[in-house]
């Protein structure tokens, strides 16, 4: 098997190696793929789907796909774009996402999201569900209102922490993340400095006690759109 | 936690020598033992297999049939699909609501009796149906139910129930079923008469590479619905590396009006382990796995009997029909109400002891699948075929049906018809000629493929059944005049957003949204737009989900749109106003209302 | 008679900050008065509608059968609806409540919350009173929106931006700064 695999996106020549995904070599390659539950520190998962792109006419999560040669991958048409879209609605609408009085605003991964696709409301019902939170652990916080089940907690834990805190519960809309104790968050041996807290793309977990230590306004992705790092890559590359 | 129920639960996972893998048997026997799957035994569970106690409750909370709540002595699960719809479960309904003093979801307070809603369980031709257990009750009426209730609470054992005994093996003493094989009319593959163990004695006497080849040149497709060329399958699976390799029956009939399974696993089990028999000679396989569904527990004993006697032949086991060095055993994994594992990748996460969440793919099953090893998963149906294809020769094969699609297809036929049943027919034979036979030929609409299949018009009752026009696992549902086609899909939706395993966006939430958006239709608060949204949704939801229940599950919506548009657009009405006919203001105001105890004075009632 | 293109605002569950917002335009507002004309709005006091408007601005969802009727009668004078902020958009901070029944919410502010001095031990139920509804509404549910300005409250130039562009029967392209949701 060659090493160097040759394909394009969205016309662009783009060069992977053999067993790579196509995220990963969109990423290195300086083009940004929209993602919200992968992260490069983690086993891919395919879940949330926004990744979605047409591999020779084929939808494909560029997260799972590994590359393969000539293929044609289209990325940012304006078909992919809106069903990229519907897909981010979907989540608001699903959830409690109250982004106003959200710790996470402005660090928010679905919420910068929303912004790069020009989401101004989800045309969707929303669904106010009832879900619960959880304060049982002396340092973190769990919010399930704002949870968009990607599973990032349940890999990090097990990959990154070497725990296994987390795992999903139920199924359909009954799906929750549960915790490895049935009284808590605070019943298992989770840590405050485990990587789980930090890698939460939403405002589902998070740190107590250090609530807007950076002002809104001066956030991760208040002026900038999310996936600009990886595109200044490109830029720089050129 | 009592020490003795402690004990018992070592014991269980002892059984299955404390394999996480098995997971699956051992909540099984756990339930049955202890009623339901308490916090104790969740832990008690994790303790014996030593693995996170939210690894086992992950699974547990997963399948329809696991309850983590205490349940009556008695489950009874009345079927609520759209065919039971039609024959009246309502009335039988009521008619336990009445008698148990309980809604569904709830257990009656002598704990005898719980209340379960649950999906389709394979008994479309003899609806109403229930399981009471893992007993099935069919042909349901408000009178028998009362019956069937009052005789339990009497007695307090099924087997005390008056029932008639169905057809064929439903009598056999380990089946002692009420159902009946409806199976009305024969073909020339699955159930003409066969000398048994003739196609493996055929197979095992050429190479394994010559099998796969016959099997190719049969030009076999799956009989699941997806049509994936078997012989191919098969050698993917042959060629690539792994230790083990397995050879894993689906046997989870779950798509609604699907039933021709049954009916093999009752009256033709033997031609379905002789073909898996022969595949797993042919891809160098060991180990066999039949995943039977849970709704079609009632058939395990007698299933393990047949497989007990296959063993006793000589047909499983240590150099199966005397070829040396060939070892195969076929094992029962059964389900637990879950419809999603009917899709390949799920149910080998379903095997595995995991939830049944489909896999990642790539890689496929046929490069790793079960435990990582290469595996094949295949049909009852496929099974069957590969067994008279290795008897009557693949050119005998090929010739039945049509090119693209050879041999015969069982159709599970039901619905608006005058015979529902089992229909084995060649490939190729038209859905007018179907519904002649049936006895619908004054049908409105045919849904095609079961919930994931399509609503077919009468302009298109001159097509073909076969993969190339129309697609079906076997599931032909059946709906006459005056039956409203919008009705029905939101019927199929009901039972995608029952059972999507809520693994992905688009399918989680989509499915609900869907839905909502048919109720629209339905309650008249529909506008142009809605149309074109409904379009977009379906489009979303097909093009971006993970797996094939999410790539199919807008069908219902998609397909009467394009079929019955005209029903969608009566139903629409342009908006003039402006406001948005959903809000509905009195029942906002019932609340308030009762906590104040005064009427809006704006409001008129 | 003006013959400028009028503009009614309002607040329904909301708190008035979306108009104050508005206000933050600072001197943009003597541009916007030589633009149009205020109808119905806060800002003038004028209380009902005496023409026809081009725009309805709309502050905050729907908690009661006041809010409903006042959003009703907006869609019934205007043109284009714009939904204002977070709360005509989601519900806002008010459709906190949606998470918790009805009768637990008006408890908790009537009779049992730690800070209640109620020696009636009643909710209040005055006829003058408007009742309140079962969830909060975001406004799209209860009447068509043509525009959604989403923020806490949205930013001073977003709603100058949209503003206009609906005046010029223009598109409204808002820059990446300008949609937030905070």
């Amino acid at each position: 098997m060659s090493a160097t695999i040759h394909f394009t996106i969205d016309g662009v020549e783009v060069t992977g190696k053999a067993g790579q995904t196509i995220l990963q070599a969109a990423s290195e390659a300086g083009i940004y793929i929209p993602r919200l539950c992968a992260h490069k520190d983690l086993t891919p998962h395919g879940s949330c789907r926004v990744c979605t792109v047409m591999v020779n006419g084929r939808p494909q999560a560029a997260c799972t796909q590994p590359v393969s040669d000539g293929a044609i991958v289209e990325n940012e048409t304006a078909e992919i774009k809106e069903l990229r879209r519907n897909l981010v609605e979907m989540l608001f609408v699903e959830g409690n996402h109250y982004c106003m009085f959200c710790e996470k605003s402005g660090n928010c991964e679905l919420q910068a999201l929303a912004y790069r696709l020009g989401i101004q409301a989800p045309r969707y019902p929303y669904f106010f569900p009832q879900r619960a939170l959880d304060a049982t652990h002396p340092d973190i916080f769990i919010d399930h209102n704002r949870c968009i089940l990607c599973g990032r907690c349940v890999r990090a834990s097990k990959e990154l922490d070497g725990k296994n805190v987390f795992q999903f519960i139920g199924r359909g809309a009954h799906k929750r993340v549960g915790f490895n104790a049935p009284d808590g968050l605070g019943h298992t041996d989770a840590a405050v400095s485990d990587r789980f807290v930090s890698i939460c793309p939403v405002g589902a977990i998070l740190k107590k006690r250090v609530g807007y230590a950076i002002p809104v306004g001066q956030r991760l992705f208040d002026k900038r759109p999310i996936g600009s790092e990886i595109e200044a890559r490109r830029a720089k590359g050129k | 936690m009592k020490q003795e129920d402690k004990t018992l639960i070592q014991d269980i996972c002892a059984r299955f020598n404390r394999d996480r893998t098995r997971m699956m048997d051992v909540l099984i026997e756990a339930q049955r033992a202890l009623g339901y799957l308490s916090s104790d035994v969740i832990d008690a569970i994790a303790e014996a297999l030593a693995i996170a106690r939210v690894e086992v409750e992950s699974a547990a909370s997963f399948y329809a049939f696991f309850s983590q709540k205490p349940r009556g002595k008695f489950v009874i699960r009345l079927c609520n699909d759209i065919i039971d719809k039609l024959k009246g479960v309502d009335r039988v309904a009521s008619a336990l609501r009445e008698q148990l003093g309980i809604d569904f979801g709830q257990t009656t307070d002598d704990d005898l009796f719980s209340l379960e809603w649950t999906s389709c369980i394979g008994m479309c031709d003899q609806a109403p149906a229930a399981l009471i257990n893992d007993k099935i009750v069919t042909r349901l009426s408000s009178d028998s139910i009362r019956e069937i209730v009052r005789s339990l609470k009497e007695h307090g054992d099924f087997s005390k129930l008056k029932l008639a005994l169905g057809s064929g093996n439903n009598s056999h003493p380990l089946v002692r079923s009420v159902v009946d094989n409806n199976l009305l009319q024969r073909g020339a593959v699955i159930f003409a008469p066969s000398e048994p163990s003739q196609a493996l004695g055929k197979a095992l006497a050429m190479s394994p590479t010559e099998v796969i080849r016959s099997i190719k040149t049969s030009r076999l497709r799956g009989r699941g619905g997806a049509g994936f060329p078997t012989g191919m399958k098969w050698e993917f699976a042959r060629n690539a590396t792994g230790d083990a390799r397995y050879v894993l029956c689906n046997a989870d009939e779950g798509e609604p009006g699907t039933f021709k399974d049954r009916v093999i696993l009752t009256e033709a089990a033997d031609l379905m382990f002789e073909g898996m028999t022969i595949a797993g000679y042919a891809i160098g396989s060991e180990q066999g796995i039949l995943y039977l569904r849970g709704e079609y527990a009632y058939l395990r004993a007698f299933l393990e009997d047949v497989l007990a006697q296959r063993r006793s032949k000589g047909l499983l086991g240590d150099n199966v029909g005397g070829k040396a060095g060939f070892n195969f055993d076929i094992r029962i994994q059964l389900g637990a109400g879950a419809y999603i594992c009917g899709e390949e990748t799920a149910l080998i996460s379903s095997c595995e002891g995991l939830r049944g969440d489909p896999k990642t793919r790539p890689p496929f099953p046929a490069q790793k699948g079960y435990l990582d090893m290469p595996s094949i998963v295949n049909n009852v149906e496929t099974f069957c075929c590969v067994t008279r294809i290795l008897d009557k020769g693949a050119g005998w094969f090929a010739a039945i049906g049509t090119t693209g699609s050879a041999g015969t297809k069982l159709f599970s036929v039901s619905g608006d018809c005058e015979r529902p049943g089992v229909y084995e027919l060649a490939f190729g034979v038209t859905l007018a000629e179907l519904l002649k036979i049936v006895g619908a030929e004054d049908a409105i609409a045919v849904q095609v493929g079961g919930a994931s299949g399509r609503m077919v018009n009468p302009s298109e009752y001159g097509k073909k059944l076969c993969f190339d026009e129309l697609a079906t696992g076997g599931s032909i549902m059946v709906f006459g005049p005056g039956r409203d086609v919008i009705k029905v899909a939101r019927a199929f939706m009901e039972f995608f957003c029952e059972e999507s395993c809520g693994y992905c966006t688009p399918c989680r939430v989509g499915n609900r949204l869907l839905k909502q958006g048919l109720e629209r239709f339905i309650r008249g608060m529909a506008e142009p737009s809605d149309i074109e949204y409904l379009e977009q949704l379906g489009k979303t939801v097909k093009t971006m989900s993970r797996c094939g229940l999410g790539q199919t599950s807008a069908n219902p919506v998609l397909s009467t749109l394009q079929s019955f548009r005209s029903e969608y657009e009566r139903r629409v009405v342009k908006n003039t106003s402006g406001l948005q006919p959903s809000f509905d203001i009195v029942k906002a105001l019932r609340d308030s209302e009762t906590i104040v105890k005064r009427k809006s004075v704006h409001v008129g009632h | 008679m003006s013959t400028k293109p009028k503009v009614a605002t309002t607040s329904l569950a909301g708190c008035f900050g979306c108009h104050m917002s508005l206000l933050d335009i600072d001197d943009r507002i003597l541009k916007l008065i030589e633009l149009v004309d205020f109808n119905k709005s806060p800002i003038n006091d004028i209380k009902k509608f005496t023409d026809r408007c081009l725009v309805g601005i709309i502050e905050g969802g729907c908690s009661n059968e006041e809010n409903v009727h006042v959003l009703q009668d907006f869609r019934k004078h205007c043109d284009v609806i714009i939904a204002l902020g977070d709360c005509a958009t989601m519900g806002g901070l008010p459709a906190m409540r949606n998470h918790v029944p009805l009768k637990e919410c008006l408890e908790e502010a009537y009779l049992k919350g730690p800070t209640v001095y109620n020696p009636g031990g009643k909710v209040p139920g005055d006829a003058e009173l408007p009742l309140i509804l079962d969830k909060v509404y975001p406004c799209q549910e209860v009447v068509k929106v043509d525009l959604f300005l989403p923020g806490c409250p949205p930013p001073a130039d977003t709603i100058w931006q949209a503003l206009v562009a609906l005046l010029n029967n223009k598109p409204l392209e808002l820059p990446y700064e300008l949609i937030k949701y905070d």
